[in-house]
């Protein structure tokens, strides 16, 4: 998969950014991390260097290997990742969104704690068990999260909502009883920017009725 | 992110002989990530290798007893925030390390990360721009945009130093633990910190082979009450635009020794040893909590937009000696 690149605007002024400087361009540059090329180191041994390498993920009780550069993110890989079957893995409800760790549209659960997948290094999640907001439901049975997010209609665009089911999730499989404040602690690391928070706090605690 | 190799690391020697010689960027440690990897995201730092410490055993431990603390580096800042002898007997460590980013992050952030993080400035963070840190000839934030820039300490580099734990750690008197080419040593996590006019490249005095690997703090003394006050330009996790990490012995209203430590405003922890002078030895009141701010902060040199921290500060500070007498 090629790099992409993808020019990000600044909201400050260029001059007023670089005051007392001549010379320099400010807009950053942002590559998605990549999936896969370049040497592969063969037959690796622990504490050996790697450049790329075939790894297993656990996600959502499934077994996935697939190829990895070291750079390569969790998220990239349930994104974009396919399998050394040539199948995708294709678990697209973790979003890409700032890439940086500040919005919680990629949460995915790492042995039941939230993470963001955007700033997990695949090779990292080895020998864990993931959980995305696919591995949520029990077949056609929805999670109690879910349930109650559709319930209370706490959603507007919906972007950010499968991080925030996940966060939800991950905070009600912890502290099955939160008061409000302890649910806004609990989702402070999820954004949206339609502002449907008063609708997901009511639909965490809807969902605390039933865990 | 440039392509880079990953090294599980499988022991501390091996680690050290990894780093040596190649100075600072050729092969970097990387923990939780959850710094490093914005960086790399924004080519500010390119290494070949990345040494993955996670993997070395056992320095993910927290043990406390009567001997004091004791917090390996890869400890997650979640682990040392819900820790119940820390929440109970270091509350300001236990405060400052749940203010830290959010849920999903302090999973993954480990102790050691936080200590070494490296400067959010913005011109920092800019790929394009080679600023005095970088190496280049100026600091932009001293004519430029300097919003979240330091009021003490600056010249010639005015970041601010972006970690919450370390200030609760100094307060508190932690030692760092620091492993070598050549062994062990241990430092006050005081001394490890540094200014830009000692070396404007570096925050701390951490040397490209050495690895941090433990903290040590001493046992609580009786009678002390320890907070941790972080002011964040919204009530959205953030870092701090100025942070207080207070240890007061107290007994009853009367102060017989502080620890202030400020965060957010110096491009190191920085202790006010003028704060603590007006404490100690005082009844805490209304007019010596002010006294006590306004010292902190007689010396500050704010920026163009910055001097909004010098009044925050000062109110942190006598905020945090009220509680510590009430
Ligand atoms: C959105 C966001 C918000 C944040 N908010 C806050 C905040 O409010 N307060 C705060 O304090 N921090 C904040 N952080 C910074 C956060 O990255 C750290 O708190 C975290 O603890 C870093 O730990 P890590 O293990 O992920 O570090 P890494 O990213 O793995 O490492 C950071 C640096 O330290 C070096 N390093 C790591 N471990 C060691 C070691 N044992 N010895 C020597 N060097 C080492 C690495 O080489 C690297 O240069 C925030 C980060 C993000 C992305
Ligand atoms: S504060 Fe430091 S990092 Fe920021 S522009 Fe100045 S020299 Fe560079
Ligand atoms: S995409 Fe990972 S936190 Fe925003
Ligand atoms: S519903 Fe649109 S961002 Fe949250």
């Amino acid at each position: 998969m090629p790099d992409k690149e993808k020019k990000q605007g600044t909201s400050i002024s260029r001059r007023s950014f670089l005051k007392g400087v001549g010379t320099g361009t400010v807009a950053a540059t942002v590559a998605p991390s990549v999936l896969i090329g370049g040497e592969k180191a063969a037959d690796a041994q622990e504490g050996d260097a790697v450049a790329s390498a075939t790894i297993q993920l656990n996600i959502n009780g499934k077994p996935y290997q697939v190829e990895v550069e070291a750079r390569t993110t969790l998220l990239t890989v349930l994104r974009d990742g396919i399998d050394t079957s040539g199948n995708n893995v294709d678990l697209t409800g973790a979003k890409l969104i700032c890439d940086r760790g500040e919005c919680g549209g990629c949460t995915v659960m790492v042995d039941g704690k939230p993470v963001y997948a955007c700033m997990m290094l695949a090779m990292d999640a080895q020998d864990t068990q993931i959980t995305t907001v696919e591995g949520l439901a029990d077949g056609d049975d929805l999670h109690p999260v879910q349930e109650a997010f559709i319930q209370h209609d706490a959603l507007m665009c919906g972007f950010c909502t499968p991080g925030f089911v996940v966060s939800s999730a991950a905070l009600l499989s912890e502290n099955t009883k939160p008061t409000l404040e302890e649910i806004k602690v609990g989702l402070s690391g999820n954004t949206c920017r339609c502002g449907t928070y008063p609708f997901i706090f009511d639909a965490v605690k809807t969902a605390s009725k039933k865990m | 992110m440039e392509k880079f190799s990953y090294v599980n690391a499988t022991s501390l020697e091996q680690v050290t002989a990894l780093l040596s010689d190649s100075g600072w960027g050729e092969v970097m440690l990387i923990a939780g990530g959850t710094d490093l990897l914005a960086e790399l995201k924004e080519y500010v730092e390119t290494p070949k290798t990345l040494v993955n410490l996670k993997t070395l055993p056992g320095m993910d431990a927290i043990e406390a007893d009567a001997s004091g603390l004791k917090i390996g580096a890869l400890a997650t800042v979640a682990d040392i925030a819900r820790h119940p002898t820390i929440q109970q007997h270091y509350t300001v460590l236990a405060q400052a390390a749940g203010s830290v980013a959010t849920p999903q992050i302090r999973n993954v952030g480990t102790l050691g990360g936080n200590l070494c993080q490296r400067p959010r400035c913005w011109y920092y963070r800019d790929e394009s721009t080679d600023c005095l840190k970088k190496g280049g000839d100026i600091c932009y934030a001293v004519d430029g945009l300097s919003k979240y820039h330091a009021i003490l300490g600056g010249d010639p580099v005015y970041i601010v130093h972006p970690s919450d734990i370390a200030p609760a750690l100094i307060a508190l008197g932690a030692s760092l633990k620091i492993v070598g080419p050549e062994g062990e040593k241990t430092m006050s996590l005081e001394e490890f910190f540094t200014l830009p006019a000692a070396n404007p490249f570096r925050e701390n005095v951490l040397e490209p082979n050495e690895i941090v690997v433990e903290v040590q703090v001493p046992p609580a003394k009786p009678n002390t009450k320890s907070f941790y006050l972080k002011a964040r330009e919204k009530g959205a996790p953030d870092f701090a635009l100025a942070s207080v990490a207070g240890v007061f012995e107290m007994d009853g209203k009367t102060c017989k020794s502080a620890s202030v430590v400020l965060g957010g405003v110096a491009p190191a922890p920085w202790r006010s040893k003028e704060a603590e002078a007006a404490l100690t030895g005082k009844m805490v009141d209304d007019t010596v909590s002010k006294q006590a701010g306004a010292d902190a902060v007689k010396d500050a040199q704010p920026l163009n937009d910055n001097a909004y921290k010098v009044t925050l500060t000062q109110n942190l500070i006598s905020r945090a000696a009220m509680m510590a007498a009430s």
